[in-house]
């Protein structure tokens, strides 16, 4: 910290250009002229401290948390995250739970019962990574061990990003820019080719395409649903994905399930359609609180799955044909 | 016993963070209070008293409400230990982005939304940058990837908060804020407190009552606009 106090400023805008944004969120335009970084705080007025509603000590404080993020980012692989193991603890009348249920990277899960069964509740108990002291008494191991608490309060190692139904972009900015925010924000360098993928991949599971150009809040559902998955696959840190009830979201839900597992995410979907409710390798049953019972999809299942995407191509095929303004006449 | 200072925007779900907290508080038997403040009107106290707990509530009127809020927390202070609560919870708007209602040793609130865009951190000064918590709200109906960017954001402008997302409807996160709660440090008085930083000044002739434009009504202090020579 102190040793970038001393640099001058010209220096240190070339060797992290990053912090003349981090300056500017303040209203401070660094000006060179010969000044160490240092000297040019200590030489702004009292006064505009006060207008700026920091003083130096936080301000070089927030710098230092700034650049450690930075360098975190940059050079440090997350550790990672390969499984994820959920202790049962009790219901919401104190039976207890008996589960011990392990996640692993790339599977996909999925998660019913009726709505207030305590869906919401596993997942906030997987994000807190629960130790005994959440209203479910559930304890979360990662990785077999008890994870740093600290962790807890850590951006870069949120273990659950959610993806829902009710969710939609409201940032005033084209798709190519928005996802290049998102990457600036994880400090990726190769952030344009990032962009091209991300929208390339959206692009296929959405039904309507769209372009880099498309303001994001011009996108229909099924498009933002679409770039937000893709998007999620590639940018997001998080290991775990939640899906809320996405079956009438307009995109090709196994397309999509395929690319988070690609991405080696543990993918968790609160549904109620059986195509996606077996598409999982396993699902959980929730009741009054607590996991009621672990199924891992049958054979038969299975077997029915394909009946079952069957008969939704035919619904498909209708729909299409709807929209090309066909008749529906065939017995 | 336990004060907590409370601040944010307006609507960014100050009340509904608190209301599931204080439900939450109770579920662990402790004794919770509240104090509101606002400014003109404000029917959170009702909120409040909705889920059985002790609540005062006071308007600033045409004063700064955080100018208000200094002058009268310590007569709160007293009534919450006159009622032997364990907590006092006391949650202020911050109406000018400049408001500084945090004091040294107090845990420090600040509650924001994801929908205020991601420009808005850095426009908000001591409320959010001197905060112990952050806590977001309205997670629930923006994406993955703004959720993210936002929060980026905020650690940008505080970098040693805690960042918690809670969900003011479905309660999503309140459990573990209040787990944050229980742990606060202790107020015996606020006597000899301090503030984290200097709350926005203002002594001018429209602080006493002035209506009239021009400069020769304006006494006091006065700041002047710098106008830049617009380039053509």
């Amino acid at each position: 910290m102190m040793t970038i106090l001393e640099k001058q400023i010209e220096v240190l805008k070339s060797e992290v250009p990053q912090v003349t944004d981090f300056f500017s969120d303040y209203g401070i335009i660094l000006d060179e002229g010969g000044f160490t970084l240092g000297e040019y705080l200590e030489q702004l007025p009292e006064d505009f401290y006060e207008d700026i509603g920091i003083d130096q000590v936080t301000l070089l404080e927030n710098l230092d948390g700034f650049l450690s993020q930075l360098n975190l980012l940059q050079n440090t692989e997350a550790p990672k995250v390969s499984e994820i193991t959920i202790i049962g603890g009790h219901d919401k009348t104190g039976n207890p739970e008996q589960v011990e249920l392990k996640l692993i990277r790339g599977s996909v899960t999925s998660i019913v019962g009726p709505t207030g069964s305590g869906k919401s509740r596993l997942l906030a108990d997987i994000e807190w990574m629960a130790q005994n002291d959440t209203p479910t008494g559930r304890v979360i191991r990662v990785n077999g061990k008890k994870p740093d608490p600290e962790l807890r309060f850590s951006l870069e190692y949120k273990l659950v990003a959610q993806l829902s139904q009710n969710m939609n972009f409201v940032m005033d900015t084209t798709v190519a820019e928005f996802i290049a925010m998102h990457a600036e924000s994880r400090m990726i360098e190769n952030a344009a080719d990032i962009v091209v993928d991300i929208i390339a991949q959206a692009n296929l599971l959405a039904g309507e395409s769209f372009t880099g150009q498309t303001p994001v809040t011009a996108l229909s559902g099924g498009q933002s649903r679409a770039l937000m998955i893709a998007d999620t696959a590639f940018l997001s840190t998080s290991p775990v994905v939640l899906i809320d009830e996405i079956e009438n979201a307009g995109i090709d839900r196994k397309k999509a399930l395929s690319l988070l597992v690609k991405k080696e995410k543990i993918v968790l979907m609160a549904t109620h359609d059986p195509i996606l409710a077996l598409m999982a390798e396993q699902r959980l049953i929730i009741k009054n609180g607590g996991i009621h019972k672990i199924i891992t999809t049958t054979a038969k299942e299975k077997e029915n799955l394909a009946r079952l995407e069957e008969l939704d191509n035919k619904l498909m095929s209708l729909r299409t044909r709807l929209r090309s303004g066909e008749l529906i006449e065939e017995s | 016993m336990k004060l907590i200072t409370i601040s944010g925007p307006p609507s960014s779900g100050k009340t509904a963070v608190l209301s599931n907290v204080i439900k939450s508080l109770k579920a662990s038997g402790l004794h919770a209070g509240a104090v509101k403040y606002d400014c003109l009107a404000t029917d959170d106290d009702a909120v409040f008293r909705s889920l059985g707990i002790p609540v005062q509530a006071g308007l600033s009127g045409n004063l700064c409400p955080d100018h208000y809020f200094v002058s009268n927390i310590e007569e709160c202070l007293k009534w919450g230990f006159s009622l032997n609560l364990d907590v006092l919870v006391s949650e202020s708007a911050g109406l000018c982005n400049r408001c500084s209602p945090h004091i040294k040793g107090v845990l420090a609130v600040c509650v924001i939304d994801n929908l205020m865009g991601v420009a808005t951190p850095k426009k908000i000064g001591p409320m959010l940058k001197f905060a112990d918590i952050v806590v977001i709200t309205k997670g629930d109906i923006v994406s993955q990837a703004e959720r993210e960017v936002f929060a980026f954001q905020v650690r940008r402008a505080n970098a040693k908060a805690r960042i918690m997302h809670v969900n003011g409807i479905t309660g999503q996160g309140a459990s573990e804020l209040t787990s944050l709660f229980v742990n606060a440090p202790d107020t015996a008085t606020l006597d000899g407190g301090i503030l984290r930083f200097s709350m926005p000044a203002a002594l001018c002739s429209y602080c006493l009552g002035e209506t009239r434009i021009g400069m020769e009504h304006q006494l006091g202090n006065v700041k002047r606009i710098k106008l830049k020579q617009e380039q053509l």
